[in-house]
């Protein structure tokens, strides 16, 4: 059976680690290598780094910054923010990323999915889906683009069963509703992606607490994303594990 | 020095970092004479069966690896499709031949369970081995085809994940990975570094 992944994720500009509270006024955590071998060491099964740069040049700063994560790293390493093509994606893993999350630029143009599918594999493709919950009908999802700052028009849930017909490997979901709130993930949003697609789903936006990860676990998450509760320092991986572990869900040791 | 295999299809740069880690030297080379006498090599694989099985062919590498893998003194490290390639085929790829190591089918995961298995499982060395390459531990998988069976004459560990899957054999200085020991923290470190223990730096 596999384990449920606790991974760590550094949001990155220009160097450096930063996040942000739904994606607005960021503040800085840290260097991003010297992070990634910190949550190595706690235990993280994986680390997700997302390019959340303003300007190009911040932009070419994040090939080096991979570079140097890598070096560290002996657990798998996602990228992704930004990616608009197939070169792209290419030029991430080639810098030393394992697999790379696409977002934008798959909403308004989705064979990018299948042709990253194609050419480096579904285990290397990741779409990532930031989910933000209809005022007028509340049950139902859409799509968020451009960091959150645009509706896609697209339902949530359709797009993640698309994204698999299309040869993703994974779905890193987010709620835009939740993300920076500290509230508990969109467990209703896992519910219904998880029931519309079988491929592993991230749940990311809104973790607090242990608590809040064996929910999302019950709610058919395969993976939690963190950032805050980590960059805070108020627990580590491993403390997070080991609660997780007394909790009854079967983590990597 | 350890010659990693430039099929041009795999994404090896976390292996290559695993080795620098170790301080091991590493090379990437597509040269038949280098990859038949070096006394470490590595089949990497990750991409298309059919991809990797048609740039062996085209870089006229077939004969050198079959040769390689036959021989129990030549240390050969064989990693998720490269381990697939040692078989006579794969469903991933119909028609299209294997290295034919090892005379097993390579066969998809059913739909009963998520396909591909992506995160870490456990891997326990058989109880019938006589001497485990490695200890039990838990690793980094991403495939959807895997072998089902253990080939004779090989030593083997499995994995629970639709059923039991072979998820590593070895036989003299050959060793398969279904799984990633390059992405497979601490536990894949040792094992790449008991693989690698004898290299020295004269060798080619």
């Amino acid at each position: 059976m596999l384990k449920p992944r606790i991974i760590p994720c550094l949001d990155v500009n220009d160097g450096r680690v930063v996040k942000g509270v739904k994606f607005q006024n960021l503040r800085d955590a840290g260097c991003p290598v010297e992070l990634a071998g910190h949550y190595q060491q706690q235990g993280a099964d994986e680390l997700v780094v997302l390019d959340v740069s303003a300007t190009r040049q911040a932009r070419l700063a994040m090939l080096e910054t991979i570079e140097g994560v890598r070096k560290q790293l002996s657990i798998p390493l996602t990228v992704g923010g930004g990616v608009g093509s197939v070169e792209d994606a290419g030029r991430l893993l080639n810098a030393g990323a394992d697999k790379v999350s696409v977002n934008s630029a798959a909403v308004s143009n989705p064979d990018l999915v299948n042709e990253m599918s194609v050419r480096f594999g579904a285990q290397c493709t990741v779409v990532a889906i930031d989910a933000k919950r209809k005022t007028d009908s509340p049950d139902l999802w859409q799509v968020m683009t451009r960091s959150g700052t645009r509706g896609a028009g697209i339902d949530a849930v359709n797009w993640a069963a698309e994204a698999q017909r299309r040869g993703a490997g994974e779905i890193l979901l987010t709620s835009f509703d939740r993300d920076g709130t500290r509230s508990g993930y969109d467990l209703e949003l896992m519910s219904a992606v998880t029931g519309a697609c079988s491929l592993p789903v991230i749940a990311s936006g809104g973790a607090n607490s242990v608590q809040h990860m064996v929910e999302a676990f019950a709610h058919g998450a395969h993976a939690v994303l963190a950032a805050s509760i980590f960059h805070d320092g108020n627990m580590t991986v491993g403390d997070v594990k080991q609660k997780l572990s007394e909790s009854g869900v079967n983590v990597r040791r | 020095m350890i010659q990693i295999i430039n099929t041009g299809v795999a994404n090896i740069r976390s292996l290559q970092a695993a080795f620098d880690r170790m301080g091991q030297l590493w090379n990437l080379t597509e040269d038949p004479a280098l990859i038949r006498d070096a006394s470490h090599v590595v089949l990497p694989g990750v991409g298309a069966y059919a991809a990797a099985a048609d740039a062996i062919d085209r870089l006229g590498l077939r004969e050198t690896i079959v040769d390689r893998l036959n021989d129990p003194d030549k240390s050969t490290l064989c990693i998720c499709l490269g381990m697939q390639l040692l078989g006579t085929s794969s469903e991933e790829s119909p028609g299209i031949r294997g290295l034919g190591i090892i005379d097993r089918q390579i066969t998809r995961f059913s739909d009963s369970v998520q396909v591909p298995q992506l995160g870490w499982n456990n891997v326990v060395p058989d109880p019938s081995c006589k001497q485990a390459c490695y200890r039990a531990g838990e690793a980094y998988f991403a495939n959807s085809f895997r072998l089902l069976d253990p080939p004779e004459g090989w030593e083997f560990a499995t994995t629970d994940y639709d059923g039991s899957f072979v998820s590593s054999i070895w036989r003299g200085k050959t060793l398969a990975c279904q799984f990633h020991p390059e992405l497979s923290g601490d536990w894949g470190q040792e094992l790449l570094e008991k693989w690698a223990v004898e290299v020295r730096s004269t060798d080619l």
